[in-house]
């Protein structure tokens, strides 16, 4: 379980995150949606303890990320898989290195045993035979399933997906996102995904939680959010154009 | 008045934060140096890059400086007919100053430039980001290597750059100048002493630590894209630069009145 206890954090005096609370069940997909820039990105990565929050607690199974060390930082990071907006792959090392690398780094099993695991993993995700290639080789949709191979090498409980479809066409997206609920089913982790693509969004999450202004102002199933009676929530979902998200804000003079 | 006195404030309080940070990557290097494992392979990479890659740049500049060391000062020499001593005088500018000085600046412009653009493209392609949900300390695994590399590489680049400065007044003041061999080598190393050689290397150790820590810093805060990483290596370099003539005078001073 992770629980986020009044989280708050300001980058230059804008306040990002404010008093946020957000409860995670072991076991689900959550999905946080939200306007681009509203904080989601930085929501994840204070769960994973890249970020420091300025206040509050982030609990996972009880121990508070935003208190451990270095040591007790690493050790918890090998139980988290990430995937990156951008992939985020290392230019310098090719495919199988890129996917083996916490093997290379945190345990010393034999080369031939690492093969196989990068093996599965890039099967797991749909490819395979690229282990040679560097990112610079790879389109966009394969460096995220790379990401993904990555992500999962390590058997990780948890899984952070920092927009996963962003950036891909709308078949890979699908692709992707068919591949997410596939090792959610197979590995029975912990997902959490950020992201908002409204389809993608629905068909990952067993959760889905909105963020806006700071503050998570919903969260319920996919079905509930669907329903909501929420304007802010209502508008967002359905991508209108007029609302309370965008009241005061004039988008005549674009067409003009 | 307020206006300006707001600005020194301003400037004065972006001196100390980058003082600060400077301080803490040192500190954070210096800790990190000696845990173990040492990546050898990434070490030798680095050296690779930043020695073996600099040395016909390395070697161009030095031959070019002793050949117009020399040339200038039998411009002046001439008149007291005191021709023979240009060896002397190349020998000791050479491995006090102009060796280890021009090495770190080629090194900056070169090594120094190309680690603030490639550490800040890591850190806007959020692969630093990356490194550490790897559970992977970027600093254990990006500074230390290029720290350690470029600490052994630019005293060796130096001493080089030393004897081809030293070949390049011998090629003037032996075959333009007319002095004779025997006499441009005996002047040659009975000017030369090992405190000259070893200053020099003093000098080059320094600057090796503050090319790679200014590279490294700029490159793991640049932000903003491929703006940001074009600005963060500019400012890399010209730091690296002004640190080096800085320090470069600090320890001229030091050695003239200490270590006479």
């Amino acid at each position: 379980m992770i629980e986020i206890i009044n989280l708050c954090k300001s980058f230059d005096g804008h306040k990002v995150l404010d008093n946020l609370n957000l409860n995670i069940n072991t076991g689900e997909t959550t999905v946080i949606i939200g306007r681009s820039g509203c904080g989601k990105s930085v929501l994840l990565k204070h769960i994973i303890g890249i970020l420091k929050p300025d206040s509050g607690q982030v609990l996972i199974d009880g121990k508070d990320v935003t208190k451990m060390d270095e040591k007790e930082l690493s050790a918890l990071r090998l139980g988290f898989g990430m995937l990156f907006q951008g992939a985020a792959l290392f230019d310098s090392l090719n495919v199988f290195e890129n996917v083996a690398f916490n093997l290379i780094e945190h345990t010393d099993i034999a080369r031939v045993e690492m093969a196989k695991r990068v093996k599965e993993c890039l099967a797991l995700v749909g490819l395979k035979d690229i282990e040679e290639k560097k990112p610079a080789e790879l389109s966009g949709g394969m460096k995220k399933r790379v990401g993904l191979a990555r992500a999962i090498c390590m058997k990780p409980q948890i899984l952070l997906y920092d927009e996963p479809t962003t950036g891909v066409d709308p078949i890979m997206g699908d692709a992707i996102n068919d591949l997410v609920v596939e090792l959610h089913n197979k590995l029975k982790v912990t997902g959490i995904a950020v992201t908002h693509d409204m389809t993608s969004a629905y068909k990952i999450g067993d959760r889905m939680a909105m963020l806006y202004n700071g503050k998570i102002i919903a969260n319920g199933t996919p079905d509930e959010i669907k329903h909501t009676k929420d304007p802010i929530v209502h508008q967002f979902i359905t991508g209108a154009g007029k609302g309370p998200i965008t009241e005061g804000i004039d988008f005549e003079h674009l067409i003009r | 008045m307020k206006r300006f006195l707001g600005m020194v404030g301003t400037r004065f309080m972006e001196f100390v934060s980058y003082a600060g940070g400077i301080s803490v990557l040192m500190g954070q290097t210096l800790f990190w140096a000696p845990v173990p494992p040492l990546r050898k392979r990434q070490i030798i990479e680095q050296m690779s890059k930043i020695g073996v890659d600099s040395l016909p740049i390395a070697s161009l500049i030095s031959l070019f400086t002793g050949m117009v060391l020399a040339l200038q000062s039998a411009y002046q020499m001439q008149r007291f007919s005191a021709e023979m001593y240009i060896a002397s005088l190349v020998a000791v500018s050479m491995t006090r100053e102009l060796g280890p000085v021009l090495t770190a600046l080629i090194v900056a412009g070169r090594v120094g430039a190309s680690i603030t653009a490639e550490l800040g493209t890591m850190k806007v392609t959020e692969q630093i980001d990356a490194l550490e949900t790897l559970a992977t300390n970027p600093i254990k695994y990006l500074v230390v290597p290029r720290f350690l590399a470029l600490m052994i590489m630019l005293p060796l680049l130096t001493v080089y750059a030393d004897m081809i400065g030293m070949l390049g007044g011998y090629t003037v003041g032996v075959y333009k100048l007319g002095i004779s061999h025997g006499l441009y080598m005996k002047n040659t190393w009975t000017a030369l002493k090992y405190k000259d050689v070893f200053t020099g290397l003093i000098k080059s150790y320094f600057f090796a630590i503050i090319i790679c820590i200014v590279a490294c810093y700029e490159g793991m805060k640049a932000e903003g894209g491929a703006e940001g990483v074009g600005r963060a290596t500019t400012s890399s370099v010209v730091m690296s630069f002004i640190l080096i003539i800085a320090f470069d005078c600090f320890f001229t001073a030091l050695f003239y009145f200490v270590a006479r």
